[in-house]
């Protein structure tokens, strides 16, 4: 961290929020070493890019959920909360099957955290613990959340989930604390690591299967492949009626 | 006139007056205790979950904030609308007014995820944010009210009751406004996406401020043994009736324009029609309890002039209250989210059908644990300070009876 000057101010609020809590325990047990930042210092986050994924529900197969469970190893939730209901157990992706009532066509897709351009979590979020890297990417800073659960009210997409219990055998990309909130982080980790080139784990696991229904790259760049597949064949905004402009992109609906 | 009505502390210390402290403090503990079990375990141990988020606590705590801004109705009619007839009652309403705001913000705050983490709520802000707003308004209110009574029971500064009274109408208004935008700026869900949000809540805070106001009017005067007049008390509870109403006129305007625009015809089939405990708490708790029944029995010619009919039917407004809240708050959330317009949606997430809730016992108990500490503030204040009038029977209030009781307005010397 010895550009920090680079670095641009939600980064930092990102960063300083790590440092503090290096060696605070968040639950029995659990150290919070490191958080998501394995990005090299002398890459700042910027607004240049806007990170985003093209999500082809042509190739989403119906009653596949290898995204859900690459997310759920690479950021381990949901095996670790035992004492929760359905309900309450955290939900960073879920699988959502559609139905046409007056033809009777189905859908099956992946819905997460949408990475509004304008997000709704941010907006009501009291403390500011909900915010947008430059880069686009919603995050929690998971120590200044006071588990309020506003942004969870105010997500159009029900992409949230609070922690209803103590969690025990965290990773240390994915810092996770009882009584606050998280959601999908487009694996941010990765984007830090490997930008233009990460690939995040719910893509990972789906390429694994074969189905290769998601395309993940920086929305800003005419040349990614994504903005290409977006120029060519279009993508969905879910509920683009909210003027959300969301980051996850969607063909096929 | 003034000079007629003396402020008296509760001087009675009788085990009456012991009894309520102990009890009310151990409704206190329990809720504590119960704020403290949920937290040390997480919220697992409650009926929430990530899809009804907000629950039972919060019900109870927006009741008693809107209640709080309400309560303080009273001395603004007093000392705003120079009303003078109120004036010896403006003291227990701002009491009143901090007692039940206290209550709440206490239930809001232990229900939090991180209720250790209020000093991070208090130093960082999210000025966009309408919740940090009410952080302040709500803190800001405490202030201008304390300063308020100050003006009020210190005679010395009596002049300036006028000018802070009208600042502390406008904060509340404010205050209301403010949490009922709490939930007008959800846009995404269906049932909270309404202008007509604010103003309903600030007229909802008339008619349970009120409500509390009487109860806690009635009771601390029986039990201290003071004179309560009927003229007073018959005003307050015409008063009353008329909020009532004026809740009643907003709620169908609510839903008329609901149902105006196409795209809110199912969310309004599922409270009025077929949302189960929603619908039923809608009809039979807000309507038939809330709304119906007290005003009838408050403007009944022979009942209504029966000092238990007026409480049972300030009871029934504040049962009412409730479960309008609930409605609100949870069928709010348990409608789906519509994310796919025309599609049937289905889940491992309980997307596109109705969200479960079954509030459990800690919630509950902390939301009364909120109630209780808003009524023990009163309880203690009453005692150490000089809220209450020794009497406000008939002649002291109104000592020129042959006057109507429409209150012409006058200057006390
Ligand atoms: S999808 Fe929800 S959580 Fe994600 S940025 Fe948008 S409002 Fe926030
Ligand atoms: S729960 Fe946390 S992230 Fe969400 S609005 Fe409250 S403080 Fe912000």
């Amino acid at each position: 961290m010895t550009h920090k000057s680079e670095i641009n101010s939600s980064r930092r609020q990102f960063l300083n929020g790590s440092a503090i809590a290096a060696g605070l325990a968040i639950a029995p047990g659990v150290m919070l070493h490191q958080v998501a930042q394995a990005k090299p210092a002398d890459q700042a986050v910027t607004s240049d890019k806007r990170w985003g994924m093209l999500i082809d529900t042509n190739k989403c197969s119906k009653g596949c959920d290898a995204c859900v469970r690459g997310c759920q190893t690479e950021n381990g939730w949901g095996e670790n909360e035992t004492k929760s209901g359905p309900n309450q157990v955290a939900q960073w992706i879920r699988k959502v099957e559609l139905r046409d009532t007056s033809t009777g066509f189905t859908k099956s897709l992946p819905l997460m955290c949408q990475h509004c351009e304008h997000p709704p979590c941010v907006d009501v979020c009291p403390t500011g613990a909900s915010f947008k890297r430059a880069d686009g990417i919603v995050l929690v800073d998971k120590h200044i959340c006071i588990g309020c659960r506003y942004c969870m009210m105010a997500c159009p997409y029900k992409a949230r989930s609070f922690i209803h219990e103590d969690l025990q055998d965290q990773l240390p990309v994915a810092p996770r604390g009882k009584g606050t909130v998280e959601s999908c982080t487009l694996c941010v980790h990765r984007v830090d690591k490997d930008g233009e080139n990460a690939i995040p784990a719910c893509a990972e696991a789906c390429n694994a299967e074969g189905h290769e229904a998601f395309v993940f790259g920086d929305l800003k760049n005419p040349n990614s492949r994504i903005s290409q597949e977006l120029a060519k064949h279009g993508g969905t905004q879910i509920r683009a009626d909210l003027g959300l402009n969301v980051g996850i992109r969607y063909r096929g609906i | 006139m003034k000079a007629n009505v003396h402020f008296r502390e509760v001087l009675n210390n009788g085990t009456g007056y012991y009894g309520l402290l102990a009890l009310l403090g151990a409704i206190v503990l329990i809720g504590l205790g119960a704020a403290y079990f949920m937290e040390h375990n997480g919220h697992f141990v409650t009926g929430m979950n990530n899809e009804i988020v907000w629950g039972m606590p919060h019900v109870f705590a927006v009741f008693l904030i809107v209640a709080a801004s309400g309560a303080l109705n009273v001395a603004s009619i007093g000392s705003v609308f120079g009303k003078s007839q109120y004036k010896p009652l403006a003291p227990l309403s701002g009491l009143l007014a901090i007692a039940l705001l206290a209550g709440g913000l206490a239930v809001l705050v232990l229900d939090l995820g991180h209720p250790d983490r209020l000093i991070v709520a208090m130093t960082y802000y999210n000025f966009k944010s309408i919740f940090a707003w009410n952080v302040m308004l709500y803190t800001g209110f405490m202030a201008v009210v304390v300063v308020y009574l100050w003006m009020m029971m210190e005679r010395k500064m009596n002049k300036y009751t006028k000018p802070a009274g009208f600042f502390a109408f406008i904060w509340r208004l404010a205050l209301t406004t403010g949490t009922g935008s709490i939930f007008g700026f959800i846009v995404a869900r269906e049932a909270y996406d309404a202008a007509i949000m604010a103003p309903m809540f600030v007229i909802m805070s008339f008619s349970f401020g009120l409500a509390a106001y009487i109860l806690v009017l009635m009771a601390s005067f029986k039990w201290t043994e003071r004179e309560l007049g009927d003229k007073i008390l018959y005003r307050l509870k015409n008063l009353l009736g008329i909020f009532v109403g004026a809740v009643l006129y907003f709620v169908l305007a609510y839903h008329l324009t609901n149902l105006y625009a196409a795209e809110h015809h199912s969310v309004e089939r599922f409270i009025l029609l077929d949302g189960g405990i929603y619908t039923k708490l809608f009809w039979i708790g807000q309507i038939l309890i809330g709304g119906l029944i007290p005003l009838a029995m408050l403007y009944h010619p022979t009942l209504g002039k029966s000092r238990a009919v007026i409480g049972w039917a300030c009871a029934l407004v504040i049962l009412g209250g409730m479960a309008q809240m609930y409605v609100i708050i949870i069928g709010g959330q348990a409608f789906p989210l519509v994310l796919f317009p025309g599609m049937e949606v289905s889940s491992s997430f309980a997307d596109g059908i109705v969200a479960s809730y079954t509030p459990k016992l800690p919630e509950y108990l902390l939301g009364i644990g909120g109630v209780a500490i808003a009524l023990l503030l009163v309880t203690i204040a009453v005692k150490v300070l000089r809220f209450l009038p020794e009497s406000l029977a008939d002649a002291i209030v109104d000592p020129h009876t042959a006057s109507d009781a429409k209150g012409t307005a006058k200057k006390a010397a």
